[in-house]
């Protein structure tokens, strides 16, 4: 028999080494994706797998020269972080007035907001196509922009609900008896305290945008694509070419990575819904 | 000056009436406390003052100017939450300065005036901490901070000291009792602890089911309660009613025959009595005292005694089974099934009508 110290501690070295395993199972495409980019194209397609190898740094060289990362990346950028921040911009009132002025018709409209989320993207692709293109916006950042804006706000709306669902509205009503305005309540009072779930929200927009495909692969040729259009340049016209690829795919998620990476104390803070108070 | 002048007024939440009409004048420095059982509308009222809800109908009035539909923050009134509310981001002092920040106010000024409060509240070594840092009873102060530093017309409190522990709530009943004095600052109360609503208050309004049963100082509601609610709802332990009709009844004097059989007359006017019409009787605890067989005007049987040491309570029942609270000397508990035999003064003997309300007393109180 096992006392009850010793089987805790077999317990956490079991909850330890399992958690490790399943970190590793999701994490290893992603390592396999960024060794296959270190490969020459013959050492990626060998079989067995080769985890030793030389590594070369052609395939980045050869993108270089072949494509303008700089330009893509820049346009990932740009359309990632303006439409989160419109997208913020909207939310947040609706949120504001969904949350602490609540009525008959509020919960009705959130769930009428989610469910715009479960219509294939690819039902409306024609009208959307055909307004961008009689808009003279086809290949223009605004477009995507303002239809990554439109297909985050309900997440977006969502979560932001969910967090300001957790403050007392007692601290608001103080803040308006200290005579605070409806922009100061909001500004001085509500946005700082739920800073940590806005961060979190945003944090969660811009790896949206950043990652989307479709609409980016369908509106865009060049002036305006993003880096997911990069990595879809790379993927047919040749036959396929693993390491080339995988060179450039990861190029188009580092960016991002590093970024989660940095603020990972914020995602986890913000997506254990709350812990704001 | 504050002058608050409230009539009429009704609130509704979603066709279903909370406030149903109340009436009530606040006058400048005044501690006003309402009290009322849970759910009654003691907050929604509050809440309408503070203009955190919306009138259904009715005015209010502060100081003549009819403020019934004016912005909380144009209203200069404070609230202290019965959760604090403080700002959870910010410091103490900042807490303390936000009004006075927002309001445009000289920094040299502000900072005066947060000092000044935070030595009256003895927050001077907090003022760098956040909400979080600090005790319940220090979040309390400096909710109430808050609320002095911006010097309001009128003090609004919610429950103030419920989420105190009970050597604390006393603490600091008596400090707000110091600080109304200190401050000479009108101050609107809400409880539902009838001991705050005693000590603190210079007149009292129970609510009931959104409306207002009695206003008056503490001692008038004491020992004039305008009706059954009032008599049963002020006083621990409560007071006891026996039910009875009314005899022979006059100008001077009102004769009342009990369920429970005894028989007695009673020092009131109660003209308008038709005999036979049926009352109650009110008789608080400590009007009763035990006397040897024969002598009392009651007989009744001991159920379950409280000792508190000083007092016991004893609960009895009567002949006609109604429940009885008396209490006498600590030294004594009688057994549970002993037979006692109670005396009561008529004069200190409330009498209500069919309809609950008091038959007034026409002898004078017995303070
Ligand atoms: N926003 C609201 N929407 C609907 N009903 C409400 C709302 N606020 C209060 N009520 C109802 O109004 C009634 C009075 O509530 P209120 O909070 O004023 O009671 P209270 O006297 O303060 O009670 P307590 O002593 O428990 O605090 C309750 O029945 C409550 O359910
Ligand atoms: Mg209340």
């Amino acid at each position: 028999m096992l006392t009850l110290k010793q089987s805790r501690r077999l317990q956490s070295v079991l909850v330890g080494t399992s958690s490790w395993a399943i970190a590793a199972l999701i994490f290893f495409p992603i390592l396999w994706m960024i060794l296959t980019s270190f490969k020459t194209e013959i050492d990626a397609f060998a079989t067995p797998p080769q985890f030793f190898f030389m590594p070369t740094l052609e395939n980045y060289l050869l993108i270089n020269e072949r494509s303008d990362y700089f330009s893509f990346a820049w346009n990932s950028l740009l359309i990632s972080s303006v439409a989160t921040l419109l997208c913020m911009l909207i939310a947040v009132p609706a949120a504001y007035s969904m949350a602490f002025f609540e009525s008959r018709h509020t919960k009705r409209t959130l769930l009428w907001m989610l469910s715009t989320k479960m219509l294939p993207p690819v039902g409306v692709l024609m009208p959307i196509y055909l307004i961008c293109q009689s808009l003279g916006l086809l290949d223009s950042r605004i477009a995507l922009i303002v239809i990554y804006t439109l297909i985050n706000l309900p997440i977006v709306v969502w979560m932001i609900y969910t967090y300001f669902k957790d403050i007392p509205v007692d601290i608001l009503e103080a803040a308006r008896l200290d005579g605070a305005t409806t922009l100061q309540e909001i500004g001085r009072v509500l946005l700082p305290i739920a800073r940590g779930g806005l961060a979190s929200t945003m944090l969660l927009s811009l790896i949206l945008c950043w990652n989307e495909a479709f609409w980016s692969l369908n509106l865009t040729s060049s002036a305006a694509a993003p880096l997911t259009a990069l990595v879809a340049s790379y993927s047919s016209p040749e036959g396929l070419f693993w390491a080339k690829l995988s060179a450039v795919s990861t190029l188009a998620c580092a960016p991002i990575l590093i970024f989660g990476w940095i603020s990972q104390k914020q995602l986890v803070r913000g997506l254990s819904f709350g812990a704001v108070k | 000056m504050a002058d608050l002048k409230i009539r009429n007024l009704k609130k509704g939440f979603d066709g279903t009436a909370i406030i149903k009409g109340i009436d009530l004048d606040v006058r400048d420095r005044e501690f006003v406390v309402f009290v009322g059982p849970s759910g009654c509308g003691k907050s929604t009222l509050l809440r309408l003052i503070a203009g955190l809800e919306e009138v259904t109908s009715g005015t209010i009035e502060l100081d003549g100017k009819d403020i019934t539909d004016m912005a909380p923050a144009k209203r200069d009134l404070a609230m202290v939450f019965q959760t604090y509310a403080l700002y959870p981001h910010m410091t103490v002092g900042k807490n303390l300065s936000f009004a006075l920040d927002l309001a445009g106010v000289a920094k040299s000024e502000v900072k005066e005036k947060v000092q000044n409060a935070a030595r009256i509240l003895e927050l001077e070594p907090l003022l760098e901490r956040k909400p979080k840092q600090l005790s319940g009873g220090q979040r309390q102060r400096v909710a109430i901070g808050r609320a002095i530093v911006r010097n309001p017309k009128i003090f609004l409190f919610d429950e103030p000291l419920s989420n105190l522990d009970a050597a604390l709530r006393v603490q600091t009943r008596l400090e707000l009792a110091r600080l109304h004095q200190e401050l000479q600052a009108t101050m609107i109360y809400v409880t539902h602890d009838q001991v705050e609503a005693m000590t603190l208050a210079d007149k009292v309004v129970v609510l009931n089911g959104g409306r207002v049963e009695q206003v008056g100082s503490p001692m008038e509601l004491y020992h004039q309660p305008a009706n059954l609610f009032v008599a049963g709802f002020l006083g621990t332990p409560k007071m006891g009613f026996l039910r009875g009709q009314a005899g022979k009844a006059d100008g001077a004097a009102c004769e009342v025959k009990l369920e429970c059989g005894a028989q007695l007359s009673l020092p009131l006017a109660a003209g308008g009595l038709a005999a036979g019409s049926p009352v109650t009787l009110g008789v608080r605890p400590e009007h009763f005292n035990i006397v040897p067989a024969g002598q009392g005007q009651l007989r009744v049987i001991a159920d379950v005694s409280e000792r508190l040491g000083s007092d016991t309570y004893c609960h009895v029942r009567t002949a006609s089974k109604e429940m009885l609270t008396i209490r006498v000397r600590g030294d004594f508990a009688p057994r549970a099934g002993e037979t006692l035999e109670l005396a009561f003064d008529p004069a200190h003997c409330h009498l209500f009508d069919a309809d609950g309300q008091a038959i007034a007393k026409r002898l004078q109180q017995a303070a």
